[in-house]
């Protein structure tokens, strides 16, 4: 017993020993962002590097408010966020139902475009899709370009269906012998117990939402519509760039995700790990 | 309560034939068990009649009411699954009456029937347990317990006990009798095991790739085995299959001798029209017809490989000469398992013969 537990504890401080160090790699840029955070910009730009946090911040939030309406942008970055989520976790799921539960002509080949569509990169969609919503449909500066035209997503739907195809089979048939309807089945039965993956699934949507750059700045050039990163963008001028009210901003759009990823961990890695396993 | 009509079903999955044409009829509060190996189609068969599987073609009547495109919950059937089935986040009380929310039953009605159900298994206590909190033979109470609230004209059981122990086994399978007896409901029960299609069924129906063999009550089956396929499937353990050969072919009466052991003949009561001396056939014995030395009709001498005691009989694994191995129930004899051979009796009256292709020759 004492040379079991002996050999658990050097096993652990190994770990340890590597762990650390590349947690620290890791955790590094984020207090560098921080501690630059709380700098003027002079600060920097200092020749010594310096690991500790100033007195700053406050100042840099109150200019990156004064130069981009910081807080408007995140209110609207939250409320994308938010319905981006909800909208797409529902069509994701319902994605995912059908191409996991119903057998229909050209199911194999559906399946193939949604997995085709994941390797394309975003570069060669984000051109043709622009001209589509903004010229074609005519829906620049609104909401609904800016959360519609991301909504399906191949990886949520691949990933939904994964969870729906490992649900026992027996439990819908139960169900449909009990005179349970298609929707009912799917809304009472089958969703509820996806729940972690809806969850690890509800994670990586809002992030990929809170960090989209790309999109938000092509289809939306209205200031008042702005969302935090392309506020944050405009920062970057041709003349000046103010990195204390940059990475002041950079904090805030980071602790909501830190703070959600923190109080949902435990379904996230569920989700994952049964995605992956099961 | 219904009768259940199968007239000439057919599955079939693109050109693949599944069920090539069952024809059966069940009569109101049978106990019918569809019994084969792996693989026969009795499963898939009962989740026809379920409605879980489209009918390729034939007629199914439930009641009288040709059933073939009707919804499963229109059949008037509840359905209890090898796994249970039952939906882990909801407690058993939810599990018991979500298909009669689900379908705006009224409320009281629904209360009347969960109490009913569970005070017939006995499962008050656990109501608001979730299914991951019961053991396996509770789980099996509930899943019953869901199909006994819908009060169908039929239950269908698809290998129910499968998942359960041994010990527990036993136990349910006295308790599924005991209900049908209680509800004089027909039910319709899918198992490979032959010792529950004996000791539940009122008639056995056995399956063998998609084919209905027999149809009988299980002791009609055990006298009286339409094929050697249906011969070695019903009873335990299964019967002995010995290569033989016609010898001798009078009116009422056959002669055969082991292939194995020539001096071994046999005179079999029957016509057995056809059948020609010189042809190949297959004498079936049961290991519990085996007579003592010299009381039966012919004696066979076997060599003792393992003998198994079970306390009250005892189970002799044996071979005769040219190697096939047989089984032999004897009552209890503790030395058997010592001696290196083993005398035995035939009788003609409990042997059965069957021809090459196996059907019984009568």
């Amino acid at each position: 017993m004492k040379s079991k537990s002996k050999s658990t504890l050097i096993r652990s401080l190994a770990l340890h020993g590597l762990l650390a160090p590349l947690a620290i790699i890791w955790l590094f840029p984020l207090w560098m962002m921080f501690v630059f955070s709380t700098m003027p910009d002079y600060g920097i730009f200092s020749p010594g590097i310096i690991l500790t946090p100033s007195t700053g911040f406050m100042d840099n939030v109150r200019n990156l408010q004064a130069d981009t309406n910081f807080i408007g942008a995140m209110t609207i970055s939250i409320v994308v966020a938010i319905v981006y989520t909800v909208l797409s976790v529902m069509l994701t799921s319902m994605a995912g139902w059908a191409l996991a539960r119903y057998q229909f002509a050209g199911r194999p080949g559906v399946i193939g475009i949604i997995l085709g569509t994941i390797t394309l990169p975003y570069s060669v969609v984000v051109i043709p899709q622009f001209i589509m919503v903004a010229r074609d449909f005519g829906l620049a500066n609104s909401w609904v370009a800016l959360i519609v035209p991301p909504l399906f997503n191949s990886l949520g739907v691949l990933f939904m269906r994964q969870a729906f195809s490992m649900m026992p089979g027996e439990l819908f048939d139960a169900a449909r012998v009990e005179g349970v309807k298609e929707w009912q089945i799917f809304l009472r039965i089958a969703l509820p117990l996806a729940r972690p993956t809806m969850a690890a699934l509800a994670i990586i949507l809002f992030l990929a939402s809170w960090n989209n750059y790309l999109w938000p700045l092509l289809i939306n050039s209205r200031p008042g519509m702005m969302t935090a990163p392309v506020a944050l963008g405009t920062l970057i001028g041709l003349t000046r760039v103010s990195w204390g009210g940059i990475m002041a901003g950079a904090v805030m759009l980071t602790a909501p995700i830190l703070v959600i990823f923190v109080l949902l961990q435990r379904h996230f890695i569920a989700g994952i790990a049964a995605g992956a396993i099961k | 309560m219904a009768e259940l009509s199968l007239n000439n079903i057919v599955k079939r999955y693109g050109s693949l034939e599944i069920i090539h044409g069952a024809n059966l009829e069940v009569k109101d509060g049978e106990f019918v068990v569809f019994v084969g190996p792996s693989g026969c189609g009795k499963s898939t068969l009962l989740r026809m009649i379920a409605g879980l599987e489209d009918i390729s073609g034939g007629e199914l009547k439930i009641g009288g009411r040709v059933v073939n495109d009707m919804e499963p919950a229109d059949r008037g059937i509840a359905m209890v699954f090898q796994s249970y089935a039952l939906y882990p986040h909801l407690t058993v009380e939810q599990n018991l009456n979500f298909g009669l929310r689900m379908n705006g039953n009224p409320k009281a009605d629904t209360d009347r029937r969960v109490k009913q159900a569970s005070e017939i298994l006995q499962i008050t206590e656990l109501m608001q347990r979730r299914p991951k909190q019961l053991s396996g033979g509770q789980r099996q109470r509930v899943a019953i317990g869901r199909a006994i609230v819908r009060e169908p004209q039929i239950f269908l059981f698809d290998e129910p006990l499968s998942n359960l122990d041994a010990e527990l086994r036993v136990q349910m399978r006295v308790e599924i009798s005991r209900l049908h007896k209680k509800l004089g409901t027909t039910m319709i029960y899918v198992t490979h095991d032959q010792t529950e299609a004996m000791t539940l069924a009122d008639k056995i129906v056995v399956l063998r790739s998609g084919n209905i063999e027999q149809v009988g009550a299980p002791l009609d089956l055990y006298d009286d085995p339409a094929n050697q396929f249906v011969a070695g499937f019903v009873g335990s353990p299964k019967m002995n299959f010995l290569r033989a050969e016609v010898v001798d072919n009078q009116p009422g009466r056959v002669g055969v001798a082991l292939r194995d052991q020539r001096n071994v003949r046999l005179s079999l009561p029957i016509t057995a029209a056809g059948v020609e001396i010189g042809e190949h056939v297959t004498l079936g014995v049961r290991p519990e017809h085996f007579l003592d030395a010299g009381r039966g009709d012919a004696d066979l001498t076997v060599d003792v490989d393992v003998a198994e005691h079970l306390g009250n009989t005892s189970y002799i694994y044996a071979n005769i000469a040219g190697g096939e191995q047989i089984v032999i129930e004897r009552e209890e004899s503790r030395n058997t398992g010592n001696r290196d051979t083993l005398t035995v009796a035939l009788s003609a009256a409990k042997t059965f013969l069957f021809d090459g292709a196996g059907n019984r020759l009568r």
